[in-house]
């Protein structure tokens, strides 16, 4: 029940599948259980940073997660890294020390769907593991269209572990998928889960939409919004400069400094925190403010939002 | 300090039950001010490190055993209080998990949880339970999971299924409630099974209620108190058997109000579950008669105050309104116009004889 529940946890393995996917297996670091996840969970594990820089935060899907055996995680060597995957993959050995978030869904499977219709771009094939184990021992209806580059077709046939009988199509090329058809073809009563480029993940989007599809019906992987750009925040009636990090909340930045400010929920729901802003552009997060507060920006729940511009000044 | 567990207590018929005065000083007291109105007052669930109520995630106390054996006998008549439908087995056993892993953690002298894989053996020392089984097979419990775990805690519990951007109540046990029916309300979503709670709709007290719990996340749990009235220490004040206890407000009179009308709260918590993504939601009730609270001077004035200045649709919503003017002129005695201290604190070691 401690709150921001961070693991412990140690490398156990870590194998190259290709030459830019690395498999990690995480177990805990002192041995015990590790908590259990849903598929389409994902993890936020720290990972350090070249030259003593502050490190990152990067999420990544469970393939698989078991409180005994571990957690795994592929991870994509990406050419835009700052250094989080280029960490993974050239650095990371078993043994390694990491800390990470306790499991977070926002990827959840439907339960009231009468066929999960599986669309995963790339690496966006970590989830649909998850996924495909799950409904298999469901017996559960599904069907999976997962995009892989030409080079990789066999590496995605081999995490699937294809069987035969099931609707597990590995296309070599987004050219090689119809995506309308497939959406139009579906029975009433299917969702559809999507994972990949934001490309990939808008066009179901789009598609489903433009077909009638209930939005309610369509999903795609989100890791949340948690954490943001690094600001300042003024207290210009106490005089102090604070510095949030980008991996702390504006309410968490307040307290370690010192300064006593009362809260409540510190989910933006409950009003308690609110304070008042008197320069500085608020990003807000909240439940609470209404739309014409937000307009007048002079008000800022501190527990979830954060800011636009690099300072923003309270009236405390 | 290990709880002497209470042998004797009845909640129905005879009313044989009582709070020590340790039981009266823990007594979760709702009102943090001296006035009362709806608001989402959701705080983090975490384990305050004085004993007390918010001590472990799911309290013990001395009404434990007589408690269970309560609730099992509201089972044994009706069965239907306790119902879950199908898509939220993995929810069952998540339920059952969190609950043994959180009492064998805080409680480590009552019960105890060993786990070898799948081949499980769950100790309960007060109930006089060694039940050992297999993780995810119904089969090797003498009730379902959720059930099984339910039967050996206190207080009730409801599941709720997160989807279609709203939580649907889709299973729970309903031995213990203030005038809802689970019957009635499975299967409805959040706004749906609220519907009758007068005024905070309008105040937007559960969208802004909603939407924080949807975020609720694994390991965050969060709770908040919840307050009505019962007459008598009746904790099965159920829609079904309202005419059982209803018309008990017809007989509070001046003289017997303070020792018949009980404060009820419901500590109500809620957790993310890993397996489903499904939020638990506990609704433990506290039970303390008016003599019992008023012996605690600031919880007297308070009440004085806030009863007297309570909204007539939260009076009328709650059940008070018969009784209400009787209600008021009881506590009048114990206000003496001196200012309280913020919160919900009693605000004394001792309590006076």
């Amino acid at each position: 029940m401690t709150n921001a529940r961070t693991l412990h946890l140690k490398v156990a393995r870590a194998d190259g599948i290709a030459p830019t996917l690395r498999r990690v297996h995480l177990v805990a670091a002192d041995g015990a259980r590790l908590p259990p996840a849903a598929p389409g969970a994902h993890i936020t594990l720290t990972l350090p940073a070249p030259a003593g820089g502050r490190p990152f935060h990067n999420s990544y899907t469970l393939v698989s997660a078991d409180p005994e055996a571990g957690y795994e995680v592929i991870v994509r060597l990406s050419d835009r890294s700052r250094g989080g995957s280029r960490h993974v993959h050239e650095s990371l050995a078993p043994g390694d020390m990491i800390e990470a978030t306790a499991p977070h869904n926002l990827f959840a499977l439907h339960s009231q769907a009468k066929k999960h219709l599986l669309i995963g771009g790339g690496i966006g094939v970590t989830p649909m593991i998850a996924f495909v184990t799950y409904l298999r021992e469901q017996g559960a209806s599904f069907e999976l269209h997962q995009i892989a580059a030409p080079a990789e077709v066999g590496v995605f046939e081999a995490l699937l572990a294809l069987r035969t009988g099931e609707r597990i199509h590995i296309h070599a090329g987004r050219d090689a998928f119809g995506l309308t058809a497939l959406l139009a073809a579906q029975p009433l009563g299917t969702h559809v889960y999507t994972c990949g480029p934001a490309g990939l993940m808008d066009g179901v989007e789009a598609s489903a939409a433009a077909l009638g599809w209930p939005e309610t019906h369509v999903h795609r992987e989100d890791f949340g919004a948690a954490g943001g750009e690094p600001f300042v925040l003024r207290l210009a009636a106490s005089g102090i400069d604070i510095a949030v990090a980008g991996d702390q909340t504006m309410l968490e930045a307040i307290e370690a400094a010192g300064v006593d400010t009362p809260s409540l929920c510190r989910g933006g729901a409950c009003g308690v925190c609110m304070l008042p802003v008197s320069e500085g552009t608020p990003e807000h997060r909240d439940h609470y403010l209404s739309e014409a507060e937000r307009g007048a920006g002079c008000l800022v729940m501190p527990c979830v939002s954060r800011s636009r511009s690099a300072t923003l000044v309270l009236d405390i | 300090m290990a709880t002497r567990f209470k042998s004797d207590e009845t909640f129905r018929d005879d009313y044989r039950y009582g709070n020590s005065d340790e039981g009266v000083l823990r007594f979760p007291f709702p009102f943090v001010e001296d006035s009362y109105m709806y608001s989402v007052n959701m705080e983090p669930h975490t384990r305050s490190a004085a004993p007390g109520v918010f001590a472990a995630a799911f309290d013990v106390d001395e009404h434990y055993v007589t408690e269970c054996a309560e609730r099992a006998r509201a089972l044994a008549l009706e069965p239907g209080r306790c119902m879950v439908l199908p898509h939220m087995r993995d929810a069952e056993w998540d339920t059952l998990e969190l609950i043994m892993e959180s009492l064998a953690l805080d409680y480590p002298d009552q019960f105890a949880l060993e786990r070898h894989g799948l081949d499980w053996t769950w100790t309960n020392r007060p109930l006089g339970i060694h039940q050992s089984f297999r993780f995810g097979d119904a089969t090797t419990l003498p009730h379902p999971p959720f059930e099984y775990i339910v039967r050996q805690a206190q207080g009730d519990f409801t599941l709720q299924d997160q989807r279609d951007g709203t939580l649907y109540i889709d299973g729970g046990v309903a031995t213990t409630p203030a005038d809802w029916s689970l019957a009635f309300d499975v299967g409805m979503t959040f706004h749906e099974w609220h519907g009758p709670v007068p005024l905070a709709h309008q105040a937007g007290v559960f969208d802004r209620a909603l939407q924080y719990l949807m975020r609720i996340r694994y390991g965050e749990p969060a709770r908040r108190l919840n307050w009505t009235m019962t007459v008598h220490p009746r904790l099965d004040t159920s829609p079904e058997n309202y005419p059982l206890w209803g018309p008990d407000r017809a007989g509070l009179t001046a003289e017997n109000i303070g020792s018949q009308l009980f404060l009820r709260v419901e500590l109500q918590s809620l957790f993310r579950l890993p397996r489903s993504n499904a939020l638990l939601f506990g609704i433990r009730t506290y039970l303390a008669s008016l003599d019992d609270l008023t012996r605690v001077p600031k919880w007297g004035r308070r009440l004085h105050r806030v009863m007297r200045d309570l909204h007539p649709d939260i009076a009328g919503y709650k059940g008070l309104t018969r009784y209400h003017d009787v209600l008021v002129a009881h506590l009048a005695q114990f206000d003496d116009g001196e200012p309280t201290t913020p919160g919900i604190a009693s605000d004394i070691a001792v309590l006076p004889a």
